[in-house]
């Protein structure tokens, strides 16, 4: 394995990334004593280290072909995910159990920090699977979904502000304008497909944060609005920690109802209506799918998520503006969705974890953090581009042939 | 014998292109009708009018399921028009490739049933039942085509013959009346030609369904179609049964060139 060639690949590399971390690895300019530091040991090591990594990348990359060379001899891979999801279900079951336990006693073990964190991660979880009905599922591809995230927040916020309603009168309330406003940005996209479908949605998320930051009269501009009460429980006023649980418990419980609902959704006559869509929109339609019901159907029923994981987060931060609504958000769960698979709820749920925790956790690492973060992405991508689980297709049990499921 | 499709001086223009001319055509119940044509003669694009995916330039199509029922079906979205009881396969494959077989026959019973969003999360009494005789159905035509064998699989990994034969299960799965195949034979070997005409006589003495074929394999249309209408640049040029569209000058002069025609 280690013949010439592979050396004389890995010494290129080694070199093109000791010229490109030059200016940031080696140079220090020392303005204080005014002269300017070469640290040449930090050449050294990177081109060490980028030389065993390049091997050690080559050996991967092999690894992924031979596999998928496997799979093209016809050779069956099941992965981990599929195995437990075939397999015994006393795997899946167990697992389930040791999940829902430590999601049980997470906030009491934990600090109030971390179960902060744990929040976060839940309500991305959420607007991932909500996003995953658009993009996943109909196949319609969403940049501007952080809209119907502020219209939940917004509409939270506002309706508090000037009536002094409460978190769960306006949950449901803010489902519903989620839904609205989806419906709103479907109508004029009905016929856009890919790229157009992308810029017009990219720029709905724009309008509607423009509006909220230069509407002063209407939205307080971008000084935002503050003192948002918390959620409160049969009338009752929580301390801070308090607070903290309980909305831990909240949103464990919307997103399981979430789970719950895109499963479901997902299995019936609709789901199978968005995925056809998604796979060829003529033939869907000429197959006797009403295109625009179905198209609506998927924005709205994807904003509803939104729309309530909004009025949490107002309700969870008692603070918002304009800045918490930026496009980067709308990336970061479409990324969620890409990384955890198209089209598979757990998927998505790993994905969210992932790219909520990570950084998070990474702070360790302070400035390289982020890098770090990109890295990891990239990575992903390479090696597992169908996202980390990838939908499978339901199969279905028939009454004519009994004891078999159509699997085999 | 009483008409089910009636087209009458259908026009289709692109720009300055005039793809179809004042373009008539009749259906009989229980017909099964060959279209022929040298490539660009408009048989596509009759097709893709008749079934809503263009709007004509002129003209009328109308349809009628029911003996005293005339349904006049230009301005109509294609997935209406299917409702109405007709329905197209397409020239170039077009299955939902990540599907499976199963769930892709299942998406032509959509049109003929109902159970919405809250039917989907609650998945009540008649939702169940609704889905269990989606799949039931979808599996009879399966087993009668002959693909029951494949229902699991992905409709993509499916060899190119079982495609072809897999668009028809897709589209008799709306329970049609009309059925329009849009050259089904092109690509398949002799062996699967032979059981395609097979197929397309069961389908309609079966299942009563009349069928509009495009088709470039002569033998094909020769040994099974009733009547044969020919086209060339967007127009009618000849319409018979096959013995006299055989021999016909007109005909070969269209396909073959002047210098043929004895």
């Amino acid at each position: 394995m280690l013949n010439v060639s592979e050396m004389k690949k890995s010494l290129l590399v080694s070199i093109w990334f000791m010229f490109l971390t030059f200016p940031i690895m080696v140079i220090r300019v020392n303005p204080i004593e005014k002269i300017v530091e070469w640290r040449w040991g930090n050449m050294f090591l990177v081109g060490i280290g980028s030389f065993i990594l390049s091997f050690i990348w080559r050996y991967f990359i092999r690894q992924k072909e031979s596999g998928l060379k496997k799979v093209e001899m016809g050779e069956k891979i099941i992965p981990f995910f599929e195995k437990l999801r075939s397999g015994d279900s006393i795997y899946l079951r167990s697992l389930c159990m040791t999940l829902s336990c430590a999601a049980a006693v997470f906030p009491f073990v934990f600090s109030t920090y971390q179960t902060t964190i744990m929040t976060t991660v839940l309500m991305y979880v959420v607007l991932g699977l909500g996003l995953n009905i658009v993009v996943g599922l109909a196949g319609l591809l969403d940049l501007g979904y952080v809209a119907f995230y502020a219209v939940g927040a917004y509409s939270y916020a506002l309706l508090n502000y000037h009536f002094g309603l409460g978190f769960w009168t306006v949950l449901p309330l803010g489902a519903v304008l989620g839904a609205f406003f989806g419906i709103l940005l479907g109508f004029p996209v009905l016929r856009l497909r890919g790229d157009y479908l992308a810029i017009v949605t990219l720029g709905f998320g724009e309008i509607i944060r423009l509006v909220l930051e230069n509407w002063n009269e209407f939205s307080f501009g971008p000084s935002g609005i503050a003192n948002i009460p918390r959620p409160s429980f049969l009338g009752i006023q929580f301390s801070l920690q308090q607070a903290t649980v309980y909305q831990y418990f909240l949103t464990i419980g919307l997103a399981l109802c979430t789970i719950f609902v895109v499963n479901r959704l997902q299995d019936s006559r609709i789901g199978r209506a968005w995925i056809a869509l998604r796979e060829d929109e003529t033939a869907c339609q000429a197959m006797g799918v009403d295109k625009v019901r179905t198209k609506l159907r998927a924005f709205a029923l994807g904003a509803t998520w939104a729309g309530m994981v909004g009025v949490m987060f107002a309700a969870k931060t008692t603070f918002i503006n304009p800045a918490s609504f930026t496009f980067i958000e709308s990336a970061l769960i479409l990324s969620i969705v890409v990384l955890g698979g198209m089209g598979s709820v757990p998927g998505v749920v790993i994905g969210a974890c992932i790219l909520i925790l990570l950084p998070e956790y990474l702070r360790a690492f302070t400035e390289f953090r982020m890098l770090l973060f990109g890295a990891i992405l990239v990575l992903m991508m390479v090696f597992r581009p169908q996202g980390i689980i990838s939908n499978v297709r339901r199969t279905y049990e028939l009454k004519g042939v009994p004891g078999r499921t159509l699997r085999d | 014998m009483r008409t089910i499709l009636e087209i009458n001086k259908l026009s289709m223009d692109f720009g300055g292109l005039r793809a179809l001319d004042n373009f008539d055509l009749k259906m009989n119940e229980g017909e099964i009708v060959a279209l022929i044509g040298p490539n660009g003669a408009g048989k596509t694009t009759l097709f893709n009018c008749a079934t809503g995916i263009y709007a004509p330039s002129g003209g009328d199509i109308f349809l009628s399921p029911e003996p005293d029922r005339k349904i006049r079906i230009n301005s109509l979205k294609p997935n209406i028009i299917t409702g109405k009881g007709m329905i197209r396969t397409f020239q170039n494959i077009r299955l939902f490739p990540n599907m499976t077989v199963l769930e892709n026959v299942m998406i032509g019973r959509h049109c003929r049933t109902s159970s919405g969003i809250l039917g989907a999360i609650l998945r009540n009494d008649s939702t169940r039942k609704e889905e269990s005789g989606i799949v039931d159905h979808s599996y009879k035509i399966l087993e009668k085509i002959g693909l029951n064998h494949f229902v699991s699989e992905l409709a993509r990994n499916l060899p190119y013959g079982a495609q072809k034969k897999l668009e028809i299960a897709r589209a008799l799965a709306t329970e049609p009346f009309l059925l329009l195949l849009d050259e089904p034979a092109a690509g398949l070997n002799a062996r699967e030609t032979k059981e395609l005409d097979t197929l397309i006589a069961q389908i309609r003495d079966e299942e009563k369904i009349s069928i509009l074929l495009i088709e470039h394999d002569m033998k094909l249309v020769m040994s099974i179609s009733d009547r044969i209408v020919v086209m060339d640049y967007g127009r009618k040029i000849a319409e018979g049964p096959p013995d006299e569209i055989r021999i016909n000058p007109v005909v070969i002069k269209a396909y073959l060139g002047e210098e043929f025609v004895a």
